[in-house]
């Protein structure tokens, strides 16, 4: 590990201002990502600015919306009584992720931001297009079993790891940042990016911007909805596959739907087309196959992780039986 | 406080296990002594070719760093291979750190960098340039399998014989046989990763003396390797390793760190460490990838008339590392017309080493998978095939078996299972919308036993100390040499101190093979009989002694008295024995195995391993709901240390069936899950109802304890057993390892 500066500012501008100092500085929140990226070398930081101090720890009720402060853990989310009761979707998906004892120190700013697991990301002898831009991709005909099935480009086709962004992505989050210009709200959708030609860019975030919270509008998604986390042993392990469903039915029938899969893209992946079929739709197990055939529609698999194709609809017809009631 | 009851068979709780759990047992890369400085390991990047310059400028200028070892600047080292070998070095020539400037594997050892802390001198290392010539290489067993040729024999096929010679006329029994079986099965590199990283602190004691902490297998392993090497007296040398945080095989043989930091503390004259990173761990030794061919033809009642089993194993370029994959299925089913096969096909990797029962948990997945399919094909029941083919002696090398209850694991495991409740057509048992199958396999390990030795002191004070150089690698060895100390003097638990895991200590052998309790505890029962005799003899000696004209025999020792059998009235107590002796009394002795009388007879545990599983179709998700391993292994020392064992080996059953896997790019030639997040291994979530049988098993041929060991037998049943009840509730038999969603959906 290089040698760097470390500052722990108690204020929000002071933090910004800190972080813009120098051209290599990086927050750090619960370190559960960055210290394990700076130990490896991926990343090398000259600065570290601690916002631990900052005042983003708290959960509100804000005129209908909930509000999730950057540095509120995220088992601090998952069992707050409000998200369990109101947004139950957001604790299950938190909870399908890592250890309690990770949860315990990751920060919800710091869960949006978490680089991905691609092994070819992860070791700086191999190249990544991620991680030195133009060096290639290793993963394109290489080891690429996690990899991503939708929105892929030739530069790039890791994904996204986080369960949580899955969830916040269906609920229709926003992101409050501030920074060195005026402070902005970016829709959740628009806050990860596809990898395109710049696969070194995860998300729209701005050089010295700071996450300072997050906003979720309420919703009548309190009763119907499922985490479905697909993986390589029963915990503690990354998605290949995961989908987050939460439905509003009455009567039988789909008044409201939001759905999103994780594990298949490079950012947490909505299903907007396959939304607009399922609502005014009955309850069934037929519209569920019909409505997964649509949500894989452009899905492309790589040498090592065919069984997705199979494996994602199959999860998404899961976890909307489980949400509709029609098995438990 | 004394019982009447023996130490033997109860059980004990581990006697260090307080000590385990409040951090307070030290392990090799916790000495720490003043002045200690810091190796860390470089490791190639590249997986074969030269290093054309290797520029350690800039790291050797960093304040702090003391120097930066490489192939250009290590010290000379001994030339012969012989002396780079070790108790469980397969034949060839045994891999060299910093030898030359050739890389023969990804993740080679090339240089050290030797700092004043453990972070310096990682930064350090990320400060060395180093430029290389790349040569073509190939990983890839399945690519590979044409340049397959048979081993090289050497020492090592001693304790791990070649296959057998062919029997009879396999292809025509086959050819006409009423019910045939055949597969292909494969399974991938696996990794030990034990808990505790591989880590050796090395204290320079001026003149040429070295006390060494080693993560080891084999204290004297450890001691005679760097002696041979470093050109250093034994005795110089005292290679220590207190506790060792499990080791699987991967410390059966001297690791690189071992070398480094001893190679650093003789060319500084300094105390150095040298831990080892987790990736790291996968830079030496694994379980090899293996193809295993089975064909298995029976005729209509079952009798199975020909065994076909060949496998072809990976190897490293230079050594001819060899498992007994094929030998077992004669030794379990007495078939007349046998064709066994074992091959290599050595590739640009290092060495593989041996991994909780080798060969013989990849040979019964094939073996075990290929026997439910012919009870499948005969419609009998997969136990009863067993029953119908069970060998009463070893026909594959024509002896009797020293014991073998193996039936009664069938019949008490099945009962205490459920097996009867199984409907054996596939598909036809389901919970709520998961498929339900029952597997079982049988399980087969060898015993063995070395030699060993052991000293035996009883001290002024009337308490007894034993000791020996063998590690506890987390068996409990401890915890079972002191039970067996203690009886054989009648002594109460808390007055018997066994010391371990020192090389100044009498010799014991690398600790694996499941032979640690035959091979050392004999030496120590050995010892203290021999203790027993001097005591009786002193006690005679007294003047007026109340034993005079009894013999040995004739008297029990009890709780620090000497007592005769038929007068309980006539004792002589340890304390007018030592108050005579003026001081503590001494034996040393050695076991040797009786070669003569055990060549008559196959020794081997045995187990039934059953097994639940539940398989969600849509998800190809499968869990483990229940599994039961009925166990034969003789007499059980410590039911408690011993049930932990299968219990260990059944957890790794499920994690090679289902989770544990090495992935390797094979396009770079390099291992690319080396941590423990990615490389998976079960999960307390993953494991559900788990429980243990041991049968009763008379042995006393096998060694004077009756006891076979357990440490491996645990784990060869179970994969196999899973694989069959995942057949039985899918009808998919899948015969590659890990079994993966890919496979099930
Ligand atoms: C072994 C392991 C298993 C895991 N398994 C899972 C899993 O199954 N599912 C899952 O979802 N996650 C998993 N995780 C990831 C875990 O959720 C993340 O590491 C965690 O959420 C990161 O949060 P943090 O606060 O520790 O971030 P940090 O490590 O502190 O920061 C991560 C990044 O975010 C930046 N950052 C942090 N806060 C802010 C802010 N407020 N504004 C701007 N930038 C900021 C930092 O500069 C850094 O670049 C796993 C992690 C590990 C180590």
């Amino acid at each position: 590990m290089n040698q760097f500066q470390y500052v722990r500012p108690a204020e929000t501008s002071g933090a910004i201002k800190s972080v813009a100092l120098d051209a290599n500085a990086h927050f750090l929140a619960g370190g559960t990502n960055l210290v394990d990226l700076m130990k490896m070398g991926i990343v090398t930081p000259e600065r570290l600015v601690d916002i631990n101090n900052l005042p983003l720890k708290k959960i509100e009720n804000i005129q209908g919306h909930l509000r999730i402060g950057a540095l509120v853990t995220n088992t601090q989310v998952a069992e707050n009584k409000f998200v369990k009761e109101n947004f139950p979707l957001l604790s299950m998906a938190i909870n399908a992720g890592a250890s309690p004892q990770l949860r315990n120190m990751a920060t919800t700013g710091g869960n949006l931001l978490q680089r991905t697991r691609c092994p070819y990301f992860f070791d700086t002898t191999m190249p990544c297009n991620k991680r030195v831009p133009g060096s290639g991709c290793g993963a394109l005909e290489g080891y690429n079993r996690m990899h991503a099935i939708f929105g892929a480009s030739d530069k790039c086709i890791a994904v996204n790891p986080s369960d949580m962004n899955v969830a916040l992505t269906a609920l229709n989050a926003f992101v409050h940042v501030s920074g060195p210009k005026a402070a902005r709200t970016i829709p959740f959708a628009d806050f990860h990016r596809l990898p395109g030609d710049h696969p070194e860019q995860d998300t729209t975030l701005q050089k010295n911007e700071l996450i300072t919270s997050i906003d979720i509008p309420t919703a009548p998604f309190s009763k119907n909805v499922h985490y479905l986390k697909v993986r390589d042993r029963s915990s503690y392990a990354f998605a290949l596959v995961s989908a987050a469903v939460a439905l509003h039915i009455e009567n039988n029938t789909i008044k409201d739907v939001r759905l999103a899969m994780g594990g298949v893209a490079h950012k947490p992946w909505r299903l907007t087309a396959t939304e607009t079929f399922l609502k005014g739709k009955t309850v069934s197990e037929d519209t569920f196959k019909q409505a997964a055939q649509i949500a894989m529609e452009g899905a492309k698999a790589y040498e090592h992780n065919k069984f997705k194709l199979k494996l994602a609809p199959n999860t998404l017809i899961q976890a909307l039986k489980t949400a509709s009631g029609l098995t438990v | 406080m004394m019982s009447d009851q023996p130490l033997i068979g109860q059980p004990i709780s581990r006697l260090e296990g307080h000590l385990k759990v409040t951090g307070t047992a030290k392990y090799a890369g916790e000495y720490n002594v003043p002045g200690l400085l810091y190796g860390y390991v470089i490791n190639s990047t590249i997986t074969k070719g030269k290093i054309s310059s290797i520029n350690t400028k800039i790291a050797k200028a960093l304040p702090g760093v003391i120097e930066v070892f490489t192939h250009e600047n290590r010290p000379s080292l001994a030339w012969f291979d012989m002396q780079y070998s070790d108790m469980d070095a397969p034949p060839g020539s045994p891999f060299r750190p910093l030898h030359t400037a050739d890389i023969k594997y990804n993740g080679q050892p090339i240089a050290l960098v030797v700092a004043e802390t453990f972070e310096l001198a990682r930064y350090a290392a990320s400060c060395v340039e180093i430029k290389y010539t790349e040569e073509p290489f190939s990983t890839d067993l399945k690519e590979n399998i044409d340049k397959a040729r048979a081993p090289q024999p050497g020492l090592a096929t001693f304790l791990k014989p070649l296959p057998p010679k062919p029997k009879g006329d396999f292809e025509k029994a086959y050819n006409d046989s009423f019910a045939k079986a055949s597969g292909e099965f494969y399974h991938g590199t696996e990794h030990h990763n034990p808990l505790e990283l591989f880590s050796t602190t090395t204290i320079y004691e001026g003149q040429g003396k070295l006390t060494i902490y080693d993560k080891t297998q084999g204290t004297i392993n450890s001691q005679l390797y760097v002696g041979n090497i470093f050109g250093l007296h034994f005795k110089d040398v005292r290679v220590i390793a207190p506790y060792v945080g499990g080791g699987f095989g991967s410390g059966l043989r001297p690791q690189y760190q071992l070398f480094l930091s001893v190679m650093a503390a003789l060319e500084l004259k300094r105390p150095v460490r040298v831990t080892l990173e987790r990736n790291q761990m996968y830079t030496f030794g694994h379980r090899p990838p293996t193809i295993q061919n089975t064909r298995f033809g029976a005729d209509a009642n079952g009798k199975i008339t020909a065994l076909n089993h060949s496998a072809i194993a990976e190897t490293s370029q230079f050594e001819d590392y060899t498992e007994v994959v094929v030998n077992w299925s004669n030794m379990l089913y007495p078939a007349e017309n046998t064709l066994m096969e074992y091959k290599l096909v050595p590739l640009d990797v290092y060495s593989p080493l041996d991994m909780r029962a080798p060969g013989g948990s990849t040979g019964s997945h094939a073996i075990e998978s290929t026997m439910d399919e012919l009870a499948y094909k005969l419609n009998i029941d997969p136990i009863e095939l067993r029953l119908i083919n069970y060998a009463e002696t070893d026909t594959s090398v024509g002896r009797p078996y020293s014991s073998k209850e193996l039936r009664q694991c069938f019949i008490q495991g099945a009962e205490k299972f459920g097996w009867s409740n199984r409907n054996p057509e596939p598909r036809s048992m389901r919970r709520g919308n998961k498929l339900v199958g029952y597997g079982m396999a049988t399980g087969i390990w060898e015993s063995m036993q070395l030699p060993a030795r052991a000293e035996a002191i009883l001290t002024k004070e009337g308490k007894l100390l034993v000791s020996s150089a063998v590690t506890d690698i987390g068996t409990g060895t401890l915890t079972v040499m002191t039970q067996i100390a203690a009886d054989e003097l009648g002594l109460p638990l808390a007055d018997v101190t066994f010391s371990y895991g020192d090389s100044k200590m009498p010799f014991a052998p690398i600790q694996g093979g499941s032979f640690t309790v035959s091979t050392v505890g004999s030496a120590i029962k050995a010892a203290g009989k021999a203790l027993r005799k001097k005591l009786f003899k002193k006690a005679k000696d007294i003047k007026n002694s109340p034993l005079k004209g009894t013999d040995l025999e004739d008297v029990v020792f009890k709780n620090g008295d000497i007592i005769s059998k038929n007068n309980p009235a006539l004792r002589v107590s340890f304390q007018d024995i030592l108050a005579l002796n003026k001081g503590a009394i001494k034996t040393t002795n050695t076991s040797l195995p009786k070669a003569f009388k055990l060549k008559k007879y196959s020794r081997a545990a045995h187990s039934a391993a059953f097994v639940e599983v539940e398989v969600d179709e849509q998800l190809g998700v499968v869990t483990v709901t229940r599994s039961l391993t009925a166990v034969a292994a003789g007499n059980i020392i410590n039911p408690k240390t011993a049930r932990s064992q299968i219990l260990g080996g059944m957890v790794w059953g499920i994690s090679k069936a289902l989770r544990e896997e090495t992935i390797t790019d094979y396009k770079l030639g390099k291992y690319m899950n080396q941590n423990l997040a990615e490389y998976h291994i079960p999960v307390h979530a993953d494991l559900h109802d788990m429980d243990v049988i041991f049968v009763e098993e008379k042995d006393e041929i096998i060694n004077e304890l009756g006891s076979k060991g357990v440490g491996e037998i645990g784990i060869v049943g179970m994969p196999p057993a899973i694989a069959n009840a995942i057949f039985h509730a899918t009808g998919k038999r899948i015969n590659q390892f890990p079994i993966h969603f890919d496979s099930l959906l």
